[in-house]
């Protein structure tokens, strides 16, 4: 048997565990409770946690080497893991990440993953172009992507008379409910894409594509049938954001196909880790540039004024979020991984 | 040697913790409870908005969309890693090296459920768990995350210090362990059962080598002792 026998080593030591008990106990209540009048907790006495806790830990090794009690090992274990969440927590300067997120860093990492942004950005607008113009030349490939009835749909929807009827695009009290139906459906896709990019890219590729020939035959009819005004001029405002935010994500899931098709020297599990956290901060900026274009979509997009306004409009927002991506974050040339 | 899930993870002050990680079965049950209240979350957003005409549906939808992809997120990163459902089982998500999760691993694990889902009903979640060790859903192995028992506070019991016996054999230490062991689960078992496995110690039960007869009734009574003296009680 050891020298310090179980008993012995409890009487000692019990007094240190309960203080640090009391102070995980106490730690843990919400802001309400500590400040509650009606049924007041004394604060404990303040302890110094690194070093309380690393006494703790080495009672905790003592007791599993000595083998006492396995209740009293159960005890301790429990109070090292509590113990363990307390000291290790983060506490971060949760605005000023933000504000450096968007002014630094998710501009530089788009740049830096510039591969697989051009791989994803290809997927999408190859076949969206191709689309356009391949309709220019064979109308009737708009009803192998769509049937006749969402086709008489879109048409009806952008009909330039309708606007003169109804001076405006629709009612106005629509326009959010129309915002809640954007951001519910289309940041919906821009998950479903990242998360699909894990079977092996496979979800990713499907939704690039398949909304680039979608939207590509959608754009390529209206502007075939003269609908050019009424359309585009819908469209272009949100787009820079609501098309780029799709591509983004799409690169954000294959960034994780990467991790399992290319691991590199790593194994699969640790590159999906470290993938995945690159690709989650991508997502960050994708939730926010489609907010954004679903409430220029709601608000802005529909609004009835010359055109030209909204062309103009458009070619703005396309220029700022290109220059956004190639010029932000450039000055400062620490990593971002550092 | 050991059948069971637990894990050890090392910390940097040089000792290992000992975690365990929840399966399928229950991790299922919990996300029962946690898709019934958001439903009926749901339900009250659209039956209160609804009364506001389509910007009422509209405000519903972007709820709606939040509490579709951010409900978990929110509870692990303000709640100890703990949804509704997981705290009525005693679970919690946590880093794989049992310190908190992040809000990226959150964001990461909470968005991937998309894929875990497919084909469905958590059809690649479930082979995912099943292929690894600690239960992980994809989610979690691009997380690094975990979902953990919560250890449940045992009734600590009073021990009964009077009565120490000194071993009639010399026991090695996983042999001590197990009488120490034997001692705490007696509460939960019935005196008969009890009685039955203690029975098992045989060479412990000899009031000495020359005796050949097992002492009935007594034989955990006995083992209590031995306990109780190799815990230190004193004579």
């Amino acid at each position: 048997m050891s020298s310090v026998r179980q008993s012995q080593f409890i009487e000692k030591n019990t007094a240190l565990w309960d203080t640090f008990e009391n102070w995980l106990d106490y730690q843990d209540l919400t802001f309400w409770k500590k400040r509650s009048k009606k049924n007041k907790i004394e604060a404990p006495e303040e302890i110094d946690l690194p070093k309380v806790y690393r006494q703790i830990c080495h009672h905790f090794a003592l007791a599993n080497s000595r083998m006492y009690n396995p209740v009293l090992v159960d005890k301790l274990n429990k109070l090292v893991v509590r113990g363990h969440h307390k000291l290790y927590s983060s506490r971060t300067n949760f605005i000023g990440n933000i504000m450096k997120y968007f002014a630094v860093d998710f501009p530089r990492l788009v740049r830096q993953e510039w591969k697989i942004v051009s791989i994803a950005a290809a997927l999408f607008y190859v076949p969206f172009i191709a689309i356009i113009i391949a309709i220019q030349f064979f109308p009737d490939l708009i009803y192998s992507v769509m049937d006749g009835s969402m086709v008489n749909n879109l048409e009806d929807m952008y009909e330039p008379e309708r606007n003169q009827r109804f001076g405006r695009e629709r009612e106005s009290d629509t326009d959010l409910y129309m915002f809640g139906y954007y951001i519910k459906h289309n940041i919906g896709i821009d998950f479903k894409m990242f998360a699909g990019g894990l079977l092996f890219g496979i979800g990713a590729i499907f939704f690039l594509v398949f909304n680039g020939i979608f939207l590509g035959a959608a754009f390529g009819h209206m502007t075939h049938i003269g609908y050019i005004d009424s359309f585009w001029g819908f469209v272009v405002g949100h787009g820079a954001f609501e098309l780029n935010a799709m591509v983004l994500s799409g690169a954000a899931g294959l960034k994780l196909a990467e991790a399992l098709i290319r691991p590199g020297r790593k194994t699969r599990g640790r590159a999906l880790i470290d993938n995945g956290k690159i690709a989650v901060l991508i997502m960050y900026g994708v939730v926010v540039m489609s907010v954004i274009a679903a409430f220029l979509e709601a608000f802005w997009s529909s609004t009835v004024m010359p055109v030209m306004i909204k062309y103009v409009a458009g070619a703005i927002l396309w220029t700022v979020v290109g220059m956004y991506f190639y010029f932000l974050g450039r000055t400062s040339r620490a990593s971002i991984h550092s | 040697m050991t059948l069971d899930t637990l894990y050890q993870v090392n910390t940097p002050e040089g000792i290992s913790l000992r975690l365990s990680p929840a399966g399928p079965v229950v991790r299922m049950l919990a996300w029962i409870i946690d898709i019934l209240i958001r439903l009926a979350i749901n339900g009250v957003f659209f039956a209160a908005l609804a009364f506001f005409g389509k910007t009422g549906i509209g405000i519903a939808l972007i709820l709606s969309f939040i509490l579709e992809w951010f409900y978990p997120v929110y509870f692990e990163l303000y709640k100890k890693g703990q949804t509704p459902g997981k705290k009525m089982f005693n679970l919690y998500v946590s880093m794989e090296d049992a310190s908190p999760i992040s809000p990226g691993a959150s964001i990461i694990r909470n968005l991937l459920r998309f894929v875990d889902f497919l084909p469905f009903l958590y059809g690649f979640g479930f082979i995912s768990m099943l292929l690894t060790k600690r239960f992980q859903r994809l989610g979690d192995l691009v997380a690094g995350t975990v979902v953990l028992h919560k250890s449940l506070n045992y009734p600590t019991i009073e021990e009964d210090k009077t009565k120490a016996i000194s071993p009639p054999v010399a026991l090695n230490l996983s042999e001590q362990q197990a009488l120490i062991r034997f001692q705490q689960r007696i509460p939960y078992l019935t005196a008969e059962r009890a009685e039955e496995l203690a029975q098992i110690a045989t060479p412990l039960l000899l009031k000495n080598s020359s005796e050949n007869s097992i002492e009935n009734k007594q034989a955990s009574s006995r083992l209590l002792g031995i306990a109780n003296w190799i815990m230190g009680a004193k004579h």
